[in-house]
């Protein structure tokens, strides 16, 4: 019988998984941008199986928000990509440091 | 097999391709093969949703971000001319720290989930089924009763970032000719002819005498 951890538990991994994305592909703004995409299906997983377990709609209403959110901020974000990439000619974070962050 | 068993296989099945694929979308060094791992990705979490009974939100998955977002992202990755040597190095330099964390922050989470006792819940019945409409019905009659300001402005989100995106990276470039439709609207055709009032001739007035032709 499936549980609720098991989904609880994966969503945790695919999380984790992220967050190494983050750490180890420093230079690349796309697999960046991939990594953020996967914390949020990760979420995602968390909230289905909650929106399941308590017999709660709002679970799931709220996973069509973030979905909604997260394609827009995805179109926002390859368009400052493609603006940087066209002035710039390159998605090198280490090249990206005009403002001295 | 009962169908049971056969939920747990397929559950197994499902979540190990969406971990595999998830680990070589950061490992992958071609950009190309990341956003279809994503894909993949994607794909195993709206079959395991589906398990879940979760039929709407696992199509929508499927259709927003498999069809919309990811080839919109194989697009951009098509369109830029990466060097991928570059984009990979420090690779080696940053997977230890990377891989140290995610161990810490997975420990750390699952011992705050408390697995064993987690596993004792049973996920009970599809919540829908038992209000006696389809997941879609059960989803929509809360999206448009409970949570219709909340759809109104997700729908204001989008149309932002849609003029966001078009704005960012609308361009005009110096070194082509355009027609500028709102010039042409504009033009008054006073600026263009000139329409001269003048009086007709009459044949029995004598006409100034012509010079003559040198």
């Amino acid at each position: 019988m499936i549980s609720l951890a098991h989904y609880i538990v994966l969503g945790a991994v695919l999380f984790c998984i992220a967050v190494a994305g983050l750490f180890i592909n420093r230079k690349n703004v796309i697999v960046l941008l991939m990594s953020i995409e996967l914390m949020l299906l990760a979420v995602n997983m968390n909230f289905v199986a909650f929106s399941r377990f308590l017999g709660d709609v709002s679970g799931q209403v709220f996973v069509f928000f973030i979905l909604t959110v997260a394609a827009a901020e995805a179109a926002v974000g390859l368009a400052i990509l493609v603006l940087l990439f066209r002035t710039r000619n390159t998605i090198n974070i280490a090249d990206i440091n005009s403002m001295k962050g | 097999m009962n169908p049971q068993t056969l939920q747990i296989i397929c559950f197994y099945a499902f979540s190990l391709v969406a971990v595999a694929a998830a680990l070589s979308v950061i490992t992958l060094k071609n950009t190309v093969h990341a956003v279809l791992a994503l894909v993949l990705t994607f794909f195993s979490a709206a079959c395991l949703w589906l398990l879940l009974d979760a039929e709407f939100l696992a199509l929508a998955l499927v259709v927003v971000y498999v069809g919309a977002v990811m080839v919109l992202f194989l697009f951009v990755v098509m369109m830029l001319d990466i060097d991928l040597e570059k984009m990979h190095e420090g690779f080696v330099k940053f997977l230890p720290v990377g891989v140290i964390v995610a161990v810490v922050m997975l420990a750390e989470m699952l011992g705050l989930i408390g697995v064993r006792a987690m596993h004792a819940r049973d996920l009970g019945a599809d919540p829908a089924a038992v209000a006696g409409v389809s997941n879609t019905a059960w989803l929509g009659q809360a999206l448009y009763t409970k949570f219709l300001l909340p759809f109104e402005v997700a729908a204001l989100v989008l149309t932002v970032g849609l003029v966001a995106a078009v704005a960012l990276t609308l361009r005009e470039r110096r070194d082509a000719r355009y027609e500028s439709a709102s010039q042409q609207v504009k033009v008054d055709p006073r600026d263009r002819v000139r329409i001269v009032k003048m009086a007709a001739a009459r044949p029995d007035e004598p006409t100034a005498p012509q010079e003559p032709q040198p």
